[in-house]
This record gives structure tokens, sequence and C-alpha cells, in this order.
């Protein structure tokens, strides 16, 4: 009799031990959260997400950072509140609850972008309204958040949210490049590049204005996309 | 006559796809197969001419400053612009569901051809971008109507172009890292091109 409470209190120690996670902060499983969205796990060019509001900034260096900083608070954050609710949220309502959580952030970012600075607002425009309907956040709440822990969600919020900043700022980069002639308006690596090749050879370098157009924005989107799946090997079917 | 320019230029000048690249991701997504790529269409069509309207008599009678005078003086000062984008965004699903609600009752058949995409049209870019623009442009409840009807039709006619090119892109032969998304971009990129020779046109 003794025995057996003995093993019995022994059993549930051992299933305490093993309960009791003590899962590093960055265990390799957490990295990889992070790291996958990355590259081989892309919301951009892997998953085809949140291409409607990612374009439209990429004019120029500077909007595309802001809209990037943007987004990543707006991810990071809806998938904490997601994952703190997801025990509470009826099954049926979800996406209206998910939609309610993300417009109310979006609108603290457009209202802190209006009040600190007015010129970014300007000229980010409505974009910035429509990261509510940017699918990366919608469908990083439906995949993860609704099924994961707080931290994993921030975690995962970062990932896709960088994952989503890199392509975008890279298309923001050469469009400015070909499109102005330039790199990194208003900020203070300013560098005018087709003005100083041009005094250097003695001519004026003529910029191409379709990059500053829409079109030039999908065949970049297209290369780059091009470039990164020969890397990585992903192959769609 | 302002009304009808406005949709005609909502259609082929700045259309939602190449000039603002709103709904690229049901653009991409659905755009596999003509038929399903009208089902989409046509949805979107009838979601944005319905919600445009309703989002601009919302703004203009509530979330304006000084649009609530209608209730009182007191009211006068109030302004609620930064319930914009929640109560739009509440318009639309709320729309959404109603149009299916509707759908299903009347005509089981379309019902049974756009159910599916119905949902996804929430939150698609496309519906709120074009109630966003709406507020930017101070259109009338006519021409945001324009508007609204004119960037549906927009949207219709750019993914049923896709899917047919789409259709037809199985028989090639494309690089491996250029399958799927990336050969997809470069049409879009492309048909945009095509599309710019419509500037410039005005009735």
């Amino acid at each position: 009799m003794s025995t057996e409470i003995a093993e019995v209190s022994e059993e549930s120690a051992v299933a305490l031990k093993t309960k009791e996670p003590a899962e590093p902060l960055l265990s390799k499983r957490r990295r990889r959260i992070v790291s996958d969205p990355l590259n081989e796990d892309n919301p951009i060019t892997v998953q085809v997400l949140g291409i409607c509001s990612a374009l439209a900034v990429t004019v120029q260096f500077k909007p595309t950072m802001i809209m990037s900083i943007a987004v990543i608070f707006v991810i990071v954050f809806s998938n904490l509140i997601t994952s703190l609710m997801r025990n509470i949220i009826p099954n049926r309502i979800r996406i209206i609850v998910q939609l309610a959580i993300i417009a109310t952030l979006v609108t603290l970012v457009s209202e802190v972008l209006k009040a600190y600075s007015y010129d970014m607002y300007k000229i980010l425009g409505a974009y910035v309204g429509l990261i509510i309907t940017n699918c990366i956040v919608m469908g990083r709440l439906e995949a993860f958040a609704m099924a994961n822990k707080p931290y994993d969600s921030i975690l995962d919020g970062f990932g896709s949210g960088f994952g989503y900043a890199w392509i975008i700022l890279v298309v923001a980069f050469f469009r400015e490049l070909f499109g102005g002639g330039t790199v990194f308006v208003g900020t203070p690596l300013e560098f005018d590049v087709y003005g100083s090749i041009g005094n250097l050879l003695g001519t004026t370098l003529q910029t191409n204005g379709l990059m500053v157009d829409s079109i030039g924005a999908f065949i970049l989107l297209g290369m780059i996309i091009w470039i990164q799946r020969s890397k990585n090997g992903y192959v769609e079917h | 006559m302002e009304a009808f320019n406005i949709a005609i230029k909502a259609i082929f000048i700045d259309n939602m796809i190449f000039a603002y690249f709103l709904g690229m991701c049901s653009f991409l997504a659905v755009s596999k197969k003509v038929k399903t790529a009208f089902g989409l269409g046509m949805a979107v069509i009838f979601v944005l001419t319905i919600t445009v309207p309703i989002n601009w008599l919302i703004q203009e009678n509530v979330l304006k400053e000084g649009a609530l005078s209608w209730l009182g003086s007191d009211f006068a000062s109030i302004d609620l612009t930064f319930l914009q984008f929640i109560i739009f965004i509440a318009v639309i699903a709320a729309m959404v569901q109603l149009v299916e609600m509707i759908i299903e009752k009347f005509s089981p058949s379309l019902y049974g051809s756009l159910g599916i995409f119905l949902p996804l049209i929430a939150v698609n870019c496309s519906i709120l971008g074009s109630s966003l623009f709406m507020v930017q442009r101070d259109y009338t409840m006519v021409e945001a109507t324009a508007f609204g009807f004119g960037s549906g039709t927009g949207f219709f006619l750019a993914i049923i172009a896709l899917a047919a090119i789409r259709e037809r892109l199985k028989y090639s032969h494309v690089p491996d890292g250029l399958k799927g998304l990336g050969i997809t971009m470069l049409i879009t990129g492309l048909m945009g091109l095509a599309f710019k020779s419509f500037i410039g046109v005005a009735l």
C-alpha cells in the first residue's frame, strides 16, 4: 500500500519534472520560429501574403522603413493580444474579433504618425489604414497566435514582420536607385548616386521612370522572388 | 457625367491592381482558373458597389468633424475621424456577411459559385482601400457609388485577364525558381504596362 503511494507520488514527481519545461528563452525551436520567415518560409516570396500594401510604399527607402516598423509593431502586438485571448474568443466570430484587434492597433499607429511625423503620414496616406487588411497580419493570427502561447507568438510576429520588412526594403532600395538615381533620401545616409557618377563621367544619367511606377515594383519583386527561390530551392507546382 | 468619368478612370487608369496594388493577395491566389476568377471578380464588384456608398454615408453623417451637428449644436464640434478604420472594416465585414446571407436565400446557384469567395472579400485590400480613397478625394454620394463600381470592375477585368494568361501559361516552359508567383509578378508588370496606354483617356 505504502509502496504504491510512493510510486504514484514518484510518478507525479516525474510528471511534474517533465511538465516544468524550462525551455531556454531562445531554444532551437524558438530560433526557428524567428528565422524561418526570413528565408525559406518568407511571407512575401513564399507564402504570397501581404503584397497588397507592400509595393505601394516602396518608391523611396524612408517611407518604406516607417511602413515596416508600423507593420512589425502591429503584427507583434496583435499576435500577443490574440494569443492572450485565444481561449475566450468564440470560434464563429473570431475573424471580427481579430479585425477589431488589428484595427485598434492600426488606429494607434496612424494617430502616432499623424502627431509626430505628419509628412510621413501624408506620404503613406491610405496605406497605413490598409495594414488592417494586410494578409500577413490576419494570416499569422489565424495560423499561429490562435493556437500558441504568448511568448512564441511574439517571436513569430517578429519573424514574419522582419521577413516582410527586408523584402520591401530591398525593393525600395532598387526602385529609388533606378527610379530617382539616389539612395536613402531623407536619412543621414542620403547619397545622389546618378549625380556623382554623372559628374565623374561629365554627363547626365537618365533615371528610369518605369521604376517609380507600379510596373517597376511588379517586375523587381518578380526578379527578387526568382533569385530567392533559386537560392533556397523552393519550387511551386 | 462627372460620375461616369470617375468610373471610367477607376476602371482603366487608376486600376486598383495596376496603379495601387490593392487586392493583390486574392488577385494572385484566385487567378489560376478563369471560372473562379470570374466568381471572385463579380463578388468584388457587388460588395464594392454596396460598401463604398454606405461608408460614404457614415463618413459624412457620423465620422467627419462637425458631421454630428444634425443631433444638435452640442455635437457640432465632435470629430470622430479616428474611429474611421474600425467603423469601415466593421461595415465591410457586416455587409459581406449580409450579402452572403441574402445570396444564399435568394439564389442558391449564385451562392454555390460565389460562396467561398465572399468571406475572403472582407479582408481584400481593395474594398477597404476604395473606402479610404473615397474619403481622401471628397467625392459626392453619386461619385462615390460610381467609384466603387468602377474599382470593382477594374479588379474584375484585371483578374479575368490574368487568369486567362495563367491558364495558357501551364503549357509553357518556365524556369523552376520563376514558377508560380515569380512569373505571375512579371506578367502583372507587363499587363500594367499595357494598361498604361489608357492614361489621358477622359470623357
